[in-house]
């Protein structure tokens, strides 16, 4: 099933069907294994690729050539960098929730990787960029210059820049845009927040139910041992029960487990993902908006041009204009896309939610409702 | 859950369903009954096979129950500043002879359940009977309460106290020869109780020290003590090893009630941030259903507190009773080793009157000779008369310990139901929860 290296006449834009199927620590390194399939061919491909190569894709969208209004486009976020590269206090935080917890780190990179292939590959113009398809297809990852950064990503940049973000818009479509995505950003960032502290919390809840089930054991085993034939029916029926209370705060614990588990696949997911999405729009319509200032600029300039300058002016007028139309229309596109999309994954999130909570209920139900009749046959 | 049982033994009564809190869900079973035989003569327990200890059996004839229930309710404040005090409304439900009236309701404060336990215990421990503990005195607790802070703790901390004041007394009556004592009917009965004053030494933790002054004191006597029956050596390791794991699931549970009460106030800020996500939102049934979902969390949340309330009530002070009683339990060895030594003083005392009296015959003094006589038929019959009372303490502790073991493993599985009773319900609530909201969920798009 492995390919070999496919030549790049092969133009087919059809969507993929990408699933990252392992992580793991390749000494300092992560190292993904990506498998795709074309809807439209039967070949998968299997390749191995580091962060490094996949940060080096995300610079080729944005760097792309020849692409009309590629900054009105909304980027999909490049997924969070695995390792070392978390803040201290995070990192501390991140540390005790992996030990408390177990949680799979990896599979949680896994799926961040996914999700960013999906979005990337479903892009009806980022699909079409050649480095998606080497990203891909070829056993080798692909040569990589170094990044040159900064030319997209304007909101990092110097503070004279930051200026123009509080730009007044000349469209009420655009404007309406930036403010509700200053707000959505906040409240999904607040929100994302809270999920990840939960997830802290659940894993020390999830201690304390184990060391109870625990010392539970440890009490019904001194019982049992102390039990002879002779002995005192009583003591027997308490033995059984401290054993049956010991079950009981295993079933606790997984549900903890599950629980957070539950809420962390879904809806943490999805929040995770989109406040990178509504940063990924805050930039796009920042974009747009320095060109707005640069058109406002060139009018500006060709109005007080003296008459030598006029045609220069107006040439960079002309460009700015197209330019920023040009953005404008691509943008105008990618909101309604984005919007869309952003609903249908919250639902799907919301269901995943409900549905897998729903699940979890209903298993430790049946669990409990068990171990409560066995526990009332007990004679004590 | 109630089984009603009679027992042929005097001594033997199973404790049946405790009373609750009102917060229960489970339906509610006849109240807790007490069957209590008259007084009768001390029989040694005959062999019980597994199912005697267990009455389930619903063909069991329902004999003349004779009944009693006990509730302490309504805590009152009384007076006000650092002179404030609880005060306890103790209503008795009863068919039983020997009271004469068929119910009772008195005023009690705590100073007065303490003042019960120092009777009762001044008369019968020492005889080897496990007389049960009252709950411990809290200054902090109380000097939150007096000065009138309304808070949430100090709510708690009241309703601790009088779920764990009727506890104490359930246990009190449920012992045969406790609900005989005077000073038990005229608690329950007398309308005016003389204020007992020398509670102090009774605060918690003078009443622990007590306690493990004397376990000190005796266990040094333990290596010494020829102990002819093995039981009462295996019997004492085991309560010792059974009071270090209930302290430590006492603590484990102690540790899973705050992570609780974190995981449900963390639930609350998140069902906060969900709705404000809810009203940013342009589209409309994704807002309506974010909506939905914080108050689906609130809900959870509420679940999670009150959870974490049953956690403390209900298992945590199961706890807690059984490490003061294990102690009770101590201090009946205690005596027992107590009256083996009176024992074996007396034997020496009466060993040197011996020598003396021989000394007497040797050295020909008769005047002191039959004074010396005298004394040693003295001793002799103290002697022999401690002997007694060593047996019959032993007698004592061995069938109390095992009416406790009884009682024990009952009250334990009734709570323990209980408990259960509470994890499922809070489970099928959640269900009805996120049942409700997955239609809100699908109606998005």
């Amino acid at each position: 099933m492995d390919a070999g290296i496919e030549d790049n006449s092969n133009q087919d834009f059809s969507g993929y069907d990408v699933r990252v199927t392992d992580a793991a620590q390749n000494g300092d390194t992560f190292v993904y294994v990506i498998k795709s399939q074309q809807i439209s061919s039967d070949t998968e491909y299997r390749v191995e690729r580091e962060f490094e190569d996949v940060e080096w894709l995300h610079h080729c969208l944005l760097t792309q050539e020849g692409v009309t209004g590629l900054h009105g486009i909304i980027f999909p976020p490049l997924p969070a960098k695995p390792g070392p590269s978390l803040s201290n206090s995070e990192a501390k935080t991140k540390k005790k929730i992996e030990s408390l917890a177990m949680v799979d780190d990896w599979q949680m990179y896994c799926r961040a990787l996914e999700e960013y292939l999906h979005l990337v590959t479903a892009h009806p113009v980022l699909v079409k960029n050649p480095a998606v398809h080497s990203f891909l297809k070829h056993r080798e990852p692909p040569i990589k210059t170094k990044v040159k950064k900064g030319i997209f990503n304007k909101l990092t940049q110097a503070v004279g820049e930051l200026r123009k973000e509080h730009h007044k818009d000349i469209d009420d479509f655009f404007q309406n845009e930036r403010d509700s995505n200053l707000t959505l950003t906040a409240f999904t960032k607040a929100a994302a927040e809270r999920t990840k502290r939960s997830q802290i919390n659940f894993p020390v809840a999830l201690c304390s139910s184990t060391e109870i089930a625990i010392a539970c054991g440890h009490f019904s085993t001194a019982l049992h041992l102390g039990i002879g034939q002779d002995d005192d029916p009583a003591d027997y029926a308490f033995a059984k029960m401290c054993l049956k209370l010991s079950e009981v705060l295993d079933t606790v614990k997984k549900n903890f487990e599950k629980v957070a588990e539950n809420d962390l696949n879904t809806l943490g997911f999805n929040l995770e993902l989109y406040s990178r999405f509504q940063d990924a729009e805050k930039e796009m319509l920042f974009r747009r908006t320095c060109k707005l200032v640069d058109v406002e600029t060139a009018n500006k300039n060709l109005g007080q041009a003296k008459p030598q300058k006029k045609a220069a002016m107006e040439d960079i007028k002309k460009a700015a204009d197209t330019e920023f139309d040009e953005i404008s229309g691509m943008a105008k596109v990618e909101i309604q896309r984005y919007h869309r999309e952003r609903v249908r994954a919250f639902q799907k999130a919301l269901i995943e939610l409900s549905d897998s909570q729903l699940q979890t209920a209903r298993e430790c139900c049946v669990e409990l409702k068990q171990q409560l009749a066995e526990f009332k046959q007990l004679c004590a | 859950m109630s089984t009603e049982a009679t027992v042929e033994l005097a001594l033997d009564s199973p404790l049946n369903n405790r009373k609750r809190e009102p917060a229960q869900t489970k339906p509610s079973a006849p109240g807790p009954s007490l069957t209590v035989t008259g007084p009768s003569t001390l029989k040694p327990p005959p062999a019980k096979t597994f199912e005697e200890v267990c009455p389930d059996d619903p063909e069991e004839e329902e004999k003349d129950a004779f009944e009693l229930n006990i509730a302490v309710t309504n805590p009152e404040k009384v007076g006000d500043g650092m002179n404030a005090y609880m005060a306890y409304k103790v209503s008795t439900q009863t068919n039983l002879p020997m009271f004469k009236c068929k119910t009772y309701t008195v005023k009690r404060r705590f100073s007065d359940f303490l003042g019960l336990y120092e009777k009762l215990s001044e008369k019968h421990s020492q005889n080897g009977y496990i007389v049960p503990p009252p709950p411990e005195k809290s200054i902090l607790g109380m000097t939150k309460v007096k000065v009138g802070k309304e808070d949430s703790s100090s709510v708690e901390f009241v309703e601790r106290r009088r779920a764990s004041l009727e506890r104490y007394l359930q246990r009190v009556v449920s012992h045969p020869l406790l609900l005989q004592d005077p000073d038990v009917r005229e608690f329950l009965e007398k309308d005016e109780l003389p204020r007992a004053v020398s509670t102090q030494a009774l605060s918690g933790a003078g009443f622990l020290k007590m306690i493990n002054r004397a376990t000190n004191a005796v266990s040094k006597m333990t290596i010494k003590m020829n102990e002819s029956d093995i039981w009462f050596e295996e019997k004492l390791l085991e309560v010792e090893s059974e009071d270090q794991h209930l302290r430590k699931l006492l603590s484990v549970v102690e540790t899973l009630v705050n992570h609780r009460k974190e995981l449900s106030s963390n639930t609350a800020m998140f069902a906060k941030s969900v709705a404000m996500l809810g009203s940013s939102e342009d589209n409309t049934a994704l807002s309506r259903a974010l909506s939905q979902l914080a108050e689906v969390e609130d809900k959870i949340e509420q679940l999670h507190q009150d959870q974490a309330c049953n956690d403390f009530f209900i298992l945590a002070e199961l706890f807690a009773d059984y490490i003061r009683l294990l102690t009770a339990v101590r201090g009946s060895f205690d005596h027992r080793m107590k009256t083996w030594q009176r024992w074996q003083d007396a034997q020496t005392t009466l060993q040197k009157k011996r020598e003396n009296e021989a000394k007497l015959l040797w050295a020909n003094k008769p005047d002191k000779l039959q004074q010396a006589k005298d004394e040693i038929s003295e001793w002799e019959s103290k002697v022999t008369q401690y002997e007694r009372d060593f047996e019959r303490v032993s007698a004592t502790v061995r069938k109390e310990v095992l009416r406790f073991e009884k009682e024990k493993a009952m009250d334990f599985k009734n709570q323990l139901v209980r408990y259960l009773e509470t994890l499922l319900h809070s489970h099928q609530q959640l269900i009805k929860y996120w049942e409700a909201f997955l239609p809100e969920a699908k109606a998005i798009a």
